[in-house]
């Protein structure tokens, strides 16, 4: 049975947003023309493949259900009130390889030892064997690497197989769209010659499915990035954070835009008092440093769900409002820099000439706004938007760190660097959590910033100057 | 000059009593002091006795913002806003809700906090306006695309990182430095060093993209052109033109955080086990000590407009064609 959490249905609304953005853009040639740019640089279709890897995977992770509970007595479906997701059952066997604490990445072994009894009765201490990593092995001393390799040289074939078969597909489509021969297209693309860097975006794409898969088929045998205080899978746990901090990216967004804009606009379109009051507004919101006015909401935010237990149905939809008030009260903190960009960038439009003759003419202010206005403030938005992600998701780290980021019981990288604060000062030292959390949000953060660079190069390479 | 200053301040005022109501609403109106009160104590069976007791302790057991048992003005004082938001205005912080005095704790705590943050202050923009310079001299050439790439990376790492690592590594594989803690006089300096540190590397990457950009612009104006066709060296250029008047945003950028210096970091004092006001207020997090969150928001805000008030002084002092009116 589908189910539909807050934070689900405002990805689908920001989802439906940015198509139907696309869409506009894509009927619009002048709109297209910086869109092009981005489409031709190298770097950032680089980067906007692996972006769109995390979106796939934030995605799939976003189609919640109830999943049906398996009953023969009862004729009646029922089902279970634990919410699981799309994502979930994809990697469905990453969630049943829970072991009982600690292992390695790729161990056989458990991390601590335990008293075990052997088969005459007598007990020794020993590191016991894992109950799925490396299970499938006779003796895991001796045939692991071998069998670690076997199994990533098969899967870099079959990657390779697809690699070919997708390339043939993409170079297919071009052919097509551009009326050449398949052979002059394929010739184009490895040189490298065509428009939009195809050859980068093949190569990004290869890369990242060689790695896909071979953790892919891995991740059947063995923990590829260890286990847990409680023996959950690290690499489930670093793949469900995803989703956790694309929302932090995006939904802030989301919910600060429409203040934002308004607020901006009308302050630097009506001025008089109305300017006064929301300069007032976003001044006084300013001055409060920001992580002290989130603490504070989030503390009140815990009172008040402490106080009011009864009208969370599940633990999944506590945590998931309380990332969506995080998301909130983020975007309280941060509109204020686009506010007053809108603001400047408003009061100088409205002297332009094409402006004073629609008041001239007796067309509305909401109409000049909607019709004149925000079209020519859009890049300002679109840059500062873009340029946003990557901080936001850092910062959810660092306020999930200190406890007033998502609730612990939720995957989020910051929940993991948390947990690997303690786990750092055992000896010999559990890395793997912290390691895992690296990479994918070193990933995540550095193909969004590349990206953005590309955007704000793009659209308007002298905002910088004018955010002074 | 004064007058300016005088009006500047005054604009403050409101803007403080904004923070002010603000704080007010968040902390007593969203939830009630009861509220609180059953969140600290924190049992299941709670008698109505214990609410209040903890109420009484803490005076919290006023109404909010209108008395109408006392008499005269005392029907606006003894409220919960006048004691405990009004009076924040004369920096009367009153007690924490664990019986401390909040002013004695801020004061003994923002020196382990400054001893971090003006240190690394001053080293981090030598090295970051140097490594800028450097990148912007060699601008266009591998040189430069390396470093902006580097920076690029650096920037994408949480800092979080930054600090496990630098704990890691030297502090437990080097054993160099204690990993955490904090001691009086000159002793504390090798408590400093490792947070130092890593505050200065995970600021490179951020701060050297941002002063090469502020360099790059200089280097487009006119000025430049100027001394250039006079057949200065490029050399002198530089270092006499661009840093010059590249010192202008960078000073002003600075000044803005000096007063916010007090309030430390957050997450650096409390890696480090420095008992800074970073760490205090994250303390107080922790264990949902209202009374000193609601502080450090009000102490916090008056920092960082007194901040805004130094960078416009400021500019009338770096640039000449800057004048107050």
């Amino acid at each position: 049975m589908p189910t539909l959490l807050w934070t689900d249905g405002l990805v689908f609304l920001l989802m439906l947003m940015v198509g139907m953005f696309v869409l506009h853009v894509r009927r619009h040639d002048h709109l297209r023309r910086p869109w092009r740019t981005v489409l031709r640089s190298r770097v950032a279709m680089a980067s906007a493949v692996i972006l769109s890897i995390y979106l796939l995977i934030g995605f799939l992770d976003s189609l919640h259900f109830h999943p049906k509970l398996e009953n023969p007595a009862n004729t009646e479906t029922q089902y279970s009130t634990q919410i699981k997701s799309v994502f979930d059952v994809l990697v469905g066997h990453l969630l049943e390889q829970d072991e009982k604490t600690y292992s390695a990445p790729f161990a056989t072994h458990q991390f601590s030892k335990e008293t075990v009894e052997g088969s005459d009765g007598t007990s020794a201490r020993e590191y016991p064997r894992l109950k799925f990593g490396g299970a499938h092995l006779q003796d895991p001393v001796n045939d692991k690497s071998a069998d670690v390799i076997s199994i990533i040289l098969k899967s870099s074939l079959k990657s390779l197989l697809i690699f070919v078969l997708l390339s043939l597909v993409i170079i297919w489509r071009i052919a097509v769209k551009k009326d050449w021969l398949i052979k002059d297209a394929i010739r184009s693309v490895f040189k490298g010659e065509t428009e939009t860097p195809w050859l980068v975006i093949l190569m990004t794409l290869g890369v990242i499915l060689w790695l896909l898969i071979i953790a892919w088929d891995l991740s059947h045998f063995y923990h590829i990035f260890g286990t847990d205080k409680v023996g959950q899978d690290v690499f489930y746990q670093a793949m469900k954070s995803i989703r956790t901090g694309l929302i932090i990216g995006t939904l802030t967004t989301l919910v600060m835009l429409p203040f934002a804009v308004l607020m901006g606009i009308s302050a630097g379109y009506f001025r008089g008092w109305i300017d006064d009051v929301i300069q007032y507004i976003y001044t006084t919101l300013n001055s409060i440093p920001g992580v002290l006015l989130i603490a504070a909401s989030i503390l009140m935010l815990q009172v008040y769900m402490s106080n009011h237990a009864e009208s969370f149905t599940s633990l999944a939809a506590r945590s998931d409002m309380r990332l969506l008030f995080l998301c909130i009260i983020l975007g309280v903190t941060s509109w204020t820099g686009l506010c007053r960009l809108l603001r400047g960038e408003t009061m100088k439009l409205r002297e332009v000439d094409y402006i004073q003759a629609a008041q001239a003419f007796g067309v509305g202010n909401m109409t000049i706004i909607i019709r004149h206005i925000l079209p020519n403030v859009m890049h300002i938005i679109l840059i500062s938007v873009v340029l946003d992600f990557s901080g936001l998701v850092l910062a959810e780290a660092v306020l999930s760190y200190i406890n007033i980021g998502v609730d612990p019981s939720m995957n989020s990288w910051g929940n993991m660097i948390n947990s690997a604060r303690m786990e750092m000062a055992r000896e010999p030292i559990v890395w793997w959590s912290l390691a895992a959390a690296f990479v994918f949000m070193f990933v995540l953060v550095l193909a969004a910033n590349l990206f953005s660079d590309a955007v704000r190069d793009a659209f308007d390479p002298r905002l910088r100057e004018r955010e002074e | 000059m004064m007058a300016y200053i005088f009006r500047r301040v005054l604009y403050a005022i409101p803007i403080l009593i904004g923070v002010n109501v603000l704080t007010f609403v968040l902390f007593f109106v969203v939830n009630s002091p009861d509220d609180m009160a059953r969140m600290q104590l924190g049992e299941k069976r709670l008698t109505e006795e214990a609410v209040q007791g903890w109420k009484e302790e803490r005076g919290y057991d006023k109404p909010l913002l209108w008395n109408s048992e006392e008499d005269g003005l005392e029907k606006v004082t003894e409220t919960i806003f006048f004691k405990k938001s009004v009076r924040l205005f004369v920096f009367d912080f009153g007690r924490s809700d664990s019986g401390r005095d909040i002013g004695f704790d801020i004061k003994q705590r923002m020196w382990p906090s400054l001893a971090i943050a003006i240190p690394g202050l001053i080293v981090g923009l030598l090295i970051n306006i140097s490594f800028a310079l450097l990148i912007a001299f060699f601008r266009g050439t591998y040189l430069d695309i390396t470093g902006v790439v580097l920076c690029v990376i650096l920037m994408s790492i949480s800092g979080l990182f930054y600090i496990i690592g630098g704990q890691f590594l030297v502090g437990k594989l080097m054993n160099l430095v204690p990993i955490s803690g904090y001691d009086t006089g000159f002793e504390a300096i090798k408590f400093l060093i490792l947070p130092v540190l890593v505050g200065l590397i995970g600021g490179i990457g951020s701060g050297t993209r941002w002063y090469r950009t502020i360099f790059l612009e200089e280097i487009g104006k006119d000025y430049v052109r100027t001394a250039r066709s006079k057949g200065l060296s490029e050399r002198l250029v530089m270092f006499r033109h661009v840093l010059k008047n590249a010192m202008i945003p960078i000073l002003t950028g600075v000044v803005v955080v000096l007063p916010l210096l007090f309030m430390g970091s957050l997450i650096t004092e409390s890696f480090f086990g420095i008992p800074g006001l970073g760490s205090y207020t994250l303390d107080a997090i922790t264990m949902q000590d209202f009374a000193i969150v609601r502080s450090m928001v009000f102490l916090g805000s008056v920092l960082y407009i007194f901040g805004l008030l130094l960078t416009d002084i400021s500019y009338t002092l770096v640039d000449p064609r800057v004048r107050l009116g």
